[in-house]
């Protein structure tokens, strides 16, 4: 027997404490870790640019961005980039993220749309849409119009891959149960499959959102007086450190504010689960 | 309203898991059907109630549904398929939504029903807030809502701990002397079978027959956990299936 701290001897005989080997991975929630990670990030940043170790042209000094994400604010210029940004943002996500779950569904629901279009959106899903922005342009005009059509194909795919797997995982045993009290199609439908699929909708949103945001710089990179995009490509052309990191940092926050939504939703919308 | 089986077989494939079996089930009984685990017992059940087909043999209804049933033949399932995301209130709504019923009447079906399982102050809960026993209560609840003829009940206490097993049986003896039910009462533990059948049915292994009906005319409501007349007629069963329970666990999948 080797010797440790916590065992003892009566009697001549050894009592040892058992040692404990449970715990761990039961994630928790911890508040304040993840803004301590980004001040502490951004401070370590700053005294290094300040300190000349990181020069100016690879990295802006982050207080400078924060002034020039002030001045942008004051001079008004913030809503003008961001009121066009956000207005696609909405309109494309929406068109995409509500025909990618009608499509989901019925995939979901009717084997004969499975078959024929589970392979259809397996082709269009790793087409980089961004190449595809020069042949919106044509279709669309280069207004307002191809941004959202862009949008809306960006979001549409991963959304209906993300429904109709969310509908195949609806508990069966509930769906039988709504078969033998004789519930109607449309009923069973609307309230076992819907409020089932769910969870795995909204998780596909976050995904889809989060792609929604990357087309749309993509697609204001490429024609737009107005947007975060143009604003970072012009700050980006004249090698304007602050100003590009400041319109990165614009789209952080607003990647950050969707995942809060989708949170908010989730909270609201699933409270029923254990 | 009874049923009557009428030479029913089915296999899945290659696998033969009932064959010939032919049954009366009476109106105002609780017939149990016992066997050793994949005899085919649940997919008996599930044929009774139309959630699956026969390949050869009859499911009969004999006679007329009685007046204000909404689902003549309502199961009650082991796993009790409540709506997670609906109240306790709401997972009874649901099988009355569809039927063409004035607020007041759903409204007085539930609080009967919640009152008959003692479920009237848990009207509000979430299903995730309800122990085991308090879910199948539900459950039972909602079958008891649409006024079923027959009641298909699936190993219906299996999920259950062995108290709240006992508490639920004396629960359903009680419900079935207020107003007798028809019931087809499908389990593997033979306990649940003698204190609530009137007429038992052992199936043999895989292809599940009818190895013998077992009639027990003792009332329910006399009927206890210590009764030497119950343990008995337990015994029997138990030498019944006994050798076709040992065969069946020493029998290879086929997946």
């Amino acid at each position: 027997m080797s010797n440790t701290n916590n065992a003892t001897t009566s009697n001549n005989k050894v009592f040892k404490t058992v040692i404990f080997r449970g715990g761990g991975y039961s994630p928790k929630p911890l508040a304040w870790v993840g803004l301590s990670v980004f001040i502490s990030l951004i401070l370590m940043l700053e005294v290094l640019t300040r300190a000349g170790i990181i020069t100016s042209l690879t990295m802006p000094i982050p207080s400078d961005v924060f002034w020039t994400l002030i001045e942008l604010w004051q001079s008004g210029l913030l809503f003008k980039h961001l009121a066009p940004s956000l207005s696609r943002l909405v309109v494309g996500s929406f068109i995409g993220c509500s025909f990618g779950i009608c499509v989901g569904i019925i995939i979901g629901l009717f084997s004969l749309a499975r078959a024929g279009l589970v392979p259809l959106v397996a082709a269009i899903f790793p087409i980089p849409k961004i190449a595809l922005l020069p042949l919106f342009v044509i279709w669309f005009g280069i207004d307002e119009t191809s941004k959202y059509a862009l949008i809306a194909l960006g979001t549409f795919t991963p959304t209906v891959v993300a429904t109709y797997g969310a509908v195949d995982n609806v508990d069966r045993t509930l769906i039988r149960m709504g078969q033998s009290y004789s519930l109607s199609w449309m009923s069973i439908v609307r309230k076992i499959v819907l409020p089932g699929a769910m969870p795995g909708v909204l998780s596909g949103l976050r995904i889809s959102l989060a792609i929604a945001i990357i087309l749309l710089v993509a697609a204001e990179m490429l024609g737009a007086e107005y947007g975060i995009g143009a604003y970072i490509l012009q700050a980006g052309s004249l090698y304007d450190l602050e100003r590009l990191f400041a319109g990165v940092a614009i789209l952080s926050v607003l990647g950050v504010l969707v995942s809060a939504m989708i949170g908010l939703l989730e909270k609201i919308l699933l409270k029923w689960r254990v | 309203m009874d049923l009557k089986l009428d030479n029913v077989s089915h296999s899945y494939g290659d696998l033969e898991v009932l064959q010939n079996v032919s049954l009366d089930i009476p109106e105002g009984k609780i017939v149990c059907i016992v066997g050793p685990s994949g005899c085919g017992k649940s997919t008996l059940l599930r044929m009774i109630g139309g959630l699956e087909q026969p390949q050869k043999g009859k499911i009969l209804q004999v006679g007329d549904v009685p007046k204000g049933c909404l689902n003549a033949l309502t199961y009650v399932f082991q796993d009790f398929a409540l709506l997670p995301w609906r109240t306790v209130e709401g997972n009874i709504k649901l099988v009355l939504e569809d039927h063409r019923l004035t607020a007041g009447q759903v409204e007085e079906i539930i609080s009967d029903v919640l009152s008959r399982t003692k479920l009237s102050d848990f009207r509000t809960a979430l299903p995730k807030q309800l122990s085991g026993g308090m879910k199948q209560r539900v459950a039972l609840a909602r079958a008891l809502a649409v006024n079923p003829a027959v009641m298909l009940m699936d190993e219906p206490l299996s999920a259950l701990d062995s108290q709240t097993r006992e508490l639920l049986m004396g629960d359903l003896v009680a419900l079935w002397e207020r107003a007798p039910f028809t019931s087809v009462y499908v389990t593997h533990n033979l306990n649940e079978a003698v204190r609530l059948g009137h007429s038992i049915v052992v199936l043999s292994r895989r292809p599940g027959r009818i190895r013998e009906i077992v009639e027990i005319d003792i009332p329910l409501a006399d009927r206890n956990s210590s009764s030497i007349n119950l343990e008995r007629k337990q015994s029997q069963l138990w030498q019944l299936m006994r050798d076709e329970a040992i065969a069946a666990d020493q029998e290879l999948l086929i997946v």
